[in-house]
């Protein structure tokens, strides 16, 4: 047991994900003495690639790059600390049986038995949405509006938000986005299109890392969600796969003089007197300091990390109650060689392919997860990233798909034969669409939200670290008390997904937290 | 402990306590009211002589709609020093504390007693119901709580006699006891618990017993004091004994954090005149902690005034002002004629920075007088402490009558 005093940092980040190197960077930047201790042997969290099986390597749990922070990308110079894109500005292919395939870009639809009136509706619905999300998005590039003791920065974005609301949409926009703010995915799809291709293709959006399918309520919010953030929602792959992100934020952060630790997992941040003294590491390390920045699970620092008794008892029961439930699973697969889907090219594979043939098939394997069961007939969002990423595979090639839906607690438990027989589900289902899968695997996996837990510290299974909903979300995430990234004990900051703007390889949420700390301190 | 519901219960929403048998002994004039459930004595024959039966001999309460509580566990002193604003570790076994308990937004929920019965158990005495308050204050900690309300069967023994008859029932060395010491004494049907405490300013006992001892409890109390003019008590004359005492009283001088729903209008215990009960320094995290940090830099919004009020007229519900006509900086919670004190007193908040003791503030009393309304302003005179508080109440052993 060493006790490290002579060591004092400015701050201690916990937890080396995305969002936590980009809060060491900004503060680094500031001129912090910061350290970042990572419990795994490589930084990134859920942005990370690792080893499926030899010589094939993978994007292990999010897997494009569709919502990362521009100011984070040009402020912390990620390009210059090795960051490359292996594609940009991807195309969404909802997958068809009969290879009558739906390819939808940011502002065109084809194929799938679209009509010309159907793609110009498309192309108008897609125009609004992106205006709505303009018009939303500067408010994840700030911390949220305190509400109750406003500052000028406070007042100045409220203004923002008005002006841009009534101005800037429009009066006729406006009405209509406040009209869709707090509808379902379901209602809105039915007042535009006819095609059902079209509509289970977006409807998959909006309940893509959701524990919601297309009739539940709220969840168009978070349909807008996938264009507010990042270059307006533009599917791009990195070069490496996604820890190729994650390396290059910490680089950065190293660069500018912030420390970064793996392997060394935090098991308690310390509390003397009311405030936080510093943490003591898994190995009995202790180290020191007044201000320990969490980018662990927000419900893991409080339970866990600190202990309830540090914090007063309202805060507890609401962070108790702060709904984190995932109903995705992680689904990779190595293949010998590329499998035949019907009418497609290689070039078309490159693309996320989808398979969410109608909304109310997706509403449907929705039902199961209600009721702690996997969905026999699960939706998809498939990436083959070794299309254009040679580095991923020396031969053959990698697939990773997002699968919805899988229950967090499935009855019965998550025993190998469970996992085993939903892997079987999930290949079926693939093969579906490439009947000859099956002969080129040459490994496969499945990660369930259990595992997603267990392995990223997604309590709940949940990648946002707290379900994405009105009431979770701004100035109410992950709780009213805590919204500015300084939980009710002194010395204690938030930084990751469970904070405002939430998940998503994003990097807002370091940001955001940077700032929001930096600024505390010249009050 | 769990009580097995009667299968008829919802024919009837009252319960009775099991000393209602008793007090209805003593019933002349049918004045009841429902009280947590029960339905309790407003007056059982005449409120002035069952005010003069707490002051004078010995009076006898039924406390048994109280809500109670038991916490028991190897983090019990944890979640009580957490729960509340006092320093728990000062509390010892065989010690009973006065205390309230806030909200996150450093507010009273409620004021009680607790009770250390052990080394990791712990009874806490109520006004109002607390089972959702303990269950989220429970959350990661590892103790276990149940309510105990219905229960424990709790009569209240107050006035400067009461000693003497417990002494004269057997209870051992009872006149070492100081106040706020509580002792387990053996009464047939098993130990039952006795602590010095109260709420009328006096010399008294709170005593705790299952309810089958209840009625064997009363009996004996009377048969050792029937010469000292025992008398059951009813609400009314409770009230006016704990106001001349100066205490508060959950939904008459402070609205409860947690059922208050306009904003402002819960009240911090500063703001209550607790600031006694306060430990900001403890060293520990208690509910309200933060918010009453900032309240004590910051300055509270109101102050607890006890007034000295002029002429006789009770200022009841009356507003409270900077002087005659003048600005209204205030209002009355709780009034009565004092009759020990022989004064006209009156509880009640002003605006800070006003109500400083022995301030003079103006009260605009309505009252009626043969159905007429009429209104008079009172010159009041902000008092040091209570308008009664005898040295008897705490003095250790009690005189011996």
């Amino acid at each position: 047991m060493t006790d490290s005093n002579k060591n004092k940092y400015d701050a201690i980040i916990v937890g080396g994900g995305h969002n936590g190197l980009v809060c060491a960077a900004y503060l680094a930047k500031a001129g912090k003495k910061v350290i970042v201790l990572e419990a795994n042997s490589q930084v990134g969290g859920g942005a990370v690639t690792s080893e499926l099986c030899y010589g094939k390597r993978i994007s292990y749990c999010a897997h494009f790059l569709n919502q990362l922070n521009t100011h984070v990308l040009k402020e912390l110079n990620l390009a210059a600390h090795g960051l490359k894109f292996a594609a940009r500005d991807l195309s969404t292919v909802s997958l068809d049986r009969d290879g009558d395939h739906l390819i939808l870009t940011k502002n065109s639809a084809k194929g799938g038995g679209i009509t010309k009136e159907e793609a110009v509706a498309y192309k108008n619905f897609m125009m609004l949405i992106h205006d709505y999300a303009k018009t939303l998005g500067f408010l994840m590039d700030s911390p949220p509006i305190d509400i109750f003791n406003p500052d000028w920065d406070d007042k100045l974005a409220a203004l923002k938000l008005g002006w841009k609301l009534r101005v800037g949409l429009g009066a006729e926009k406006m009405s209509e986005l406040l009209r869709m703010i707090g509808m379902n995915i379901r209602d809105v799809l039915n007042d535009e299109f006819e095609n059902n291709k079209l509509k289970g293709a977006l409807s998959f959006d909006a309940v893509l890392g959701t524990h919601t399918g297309p009739y539940s309520p709220g969840n168009f919010l978070n349909f807008l969600y996938r264009y507010a953030a990042g270059d307006s929602g533009a599917l791009n792959i990195p070069e490496g796969g996604m820890g190729a992100v994650s390396n290059a934020i910490a680089s950065s952060a190293t660069a500018s003089g912030a420390e970064v630790r793996t392997d060394a997992r935090v098991r308690t941040i310390n509390v003397e007197n009311c405030a936080v003294s510093g943490v003591t590491l898994e190995n009995g390390e202790i180290i020191n300091s007044s201000m320990v920045i969490s980018n662990a699970n927000t419900k893991t620092t409080v339970f866990d990390l600190v202990g309830t008794r540090h914090f007063e008892a309202d805060f507890v029961l609401r962070m108790t109650n702060y709904r984190m439930r995932g109903a995705a699973a992680k689904l990779h697969i190595a293949l010998h060689a590329l499998p035949d889907f019907k009418g497609l090219s290689k070039e078309d594979l490159a693309n996320r392919l989808l398979i969410a043939p109608d909304q109310e098939d997706v509403e449907r394997a929705f039902n199961h997860v209600k009721y702690g069961e996997t969905s026999p007939s699960p939706m998809m969002e498939i990436s083959i990233p070794s299309l254009v990423d040679k580095s991923l595979a020396d031969n053959g090639h990698v697939l990773s798909a997002t699968v919805q839906y899988a229950p967090y607690a499935l009855k019965g438990g998550w025993t190998e034969e469970a996992k085993a027989a939903f892997l079987e589900t999930c290949i079926d289902r693939i093969a579906e669409y490439a009947p000859d899968i099956r002969e080129q695997i040459e490994h496969a996996e499945i990660l369930t939200p259990k595992d997603l837990e267990d392995r990223f510290g997604m309590v709940g299974g949940n990648w946002h670290h707290g379900e994405l909903t009105l009431d979770q979300m701004l100035m109410l995430r992950p709780v009213p008390e805590a919204s500015r990234y300084a939980l009710p004990l002194d010395g204690l900051y938030i930084c990751g997904a469970g904070a405002h703007p939430g998940g998503g390889v994003m990097g807002a949420a370091g940001r955001n937290a940077a700032k929001a700390i930096l600024k505390g301190e010249v009050k | 402990m769990t009580t097995e519901i009667d299968r008829d219960h919802w024919r009837s929403a009252v319960k009775f306590s099991p000393f209602y048998n008793k007090l209805k002994d003593h019933d002349m004039v049918n004045m009841w009211h429902r009280w947590a459930g029960y339905t309790v004595p407003t007056v059982l024959e005449n409120t002035t002589f069952e005010y003069f039966a707490i002051r004078n001999t010995a009076s006898l309460f039924d406390l048994t709609p109280m809500s109670k509580y038991r916490i028991w566990g190897p983090e019990a002193l944890d979640y009580m020093n957490r729960l509340l604003p006092r320093d728990m570790t000062k509390l010892r076994v065989g010690r009973v504390a006065y205390t309230a308990w806030c909200d996150d937004e450093g507010m009273v929920i409620d004021d009680g007693t607790v009770f250390r019965v052990a080394e990791d158990e712990y009874l806490l005495c109520a006004q109002e119901r607390q089972m959702e308050i303990l269950k989220r204050n429970a959350i990661g900690f590892d103790i276990e709580f149940e309510e105990i309300s219905d229960e424990i069967a709790a009569l209240s023994f107050q006035g400067p006699v009461s000693c003497k008859i417990l002494k004269n029932m057997g209870f051992k060395d009872i006149e070492t006891m100081k106040m706020f010491d509580l002792r387990y004494f053996d009464f047939p049907g098993g130990e039952v618990m006795i602590s010095r405490s109260g709420y009328t300013g006096d010399l008294g006992y709170e005593l705790w017993m299952k309810n089958e001892q209840a009625e064997p409890m009363w009996d004996a109390i009377f048969d050792a004091g029937k010469d000292y003019n025992i008398r059951p008590i009813g609400g009314n004359a409770l009230e006016i004994a704990r106001i001349e005492a100066g205490l508060i009283a959950a939904n008459v001088d402070f609205s409860p954090a947690n059922e208050t729903v306009r904003p402002g209008h819960a009240k911090s215990p500063f703001e209550l005149g607790l600031d006694w009960i306060v430990k900001l320094d403890k060293g520990v995290v208690f509910n309200g902690r933060r918010a009453l940090l900032k309240e004590k830099q910051q300055g509270s919004r109101f102050r607890f005034v006890r007034l000295d009020v002029e002429g006789n007229k009770t200022a009841c519900n009356a507003y409270l002002f900077d002087k005659e006509n003048g600005k209204n900086i205030g209002y009355v919670s709780s009034a009565v004629w004092a009759p020990s004190a022989k004064k006209n007193i009156a509880l009640g908040f002003v605006d800070m920075p006003h109500g400083k003791v022995g301030d003079i503030i103006w009260a605009e009393i309505y009252y009626k007088k043969e159905l007429k309304w009429n209104r008079r302003w009172a010159k009041c005179t902000v008092m040091d402490g209570p308008a009664w508080n005898p040295p008897r109440k705490t003095k250790t052993p009690p005189d011996d009558f």
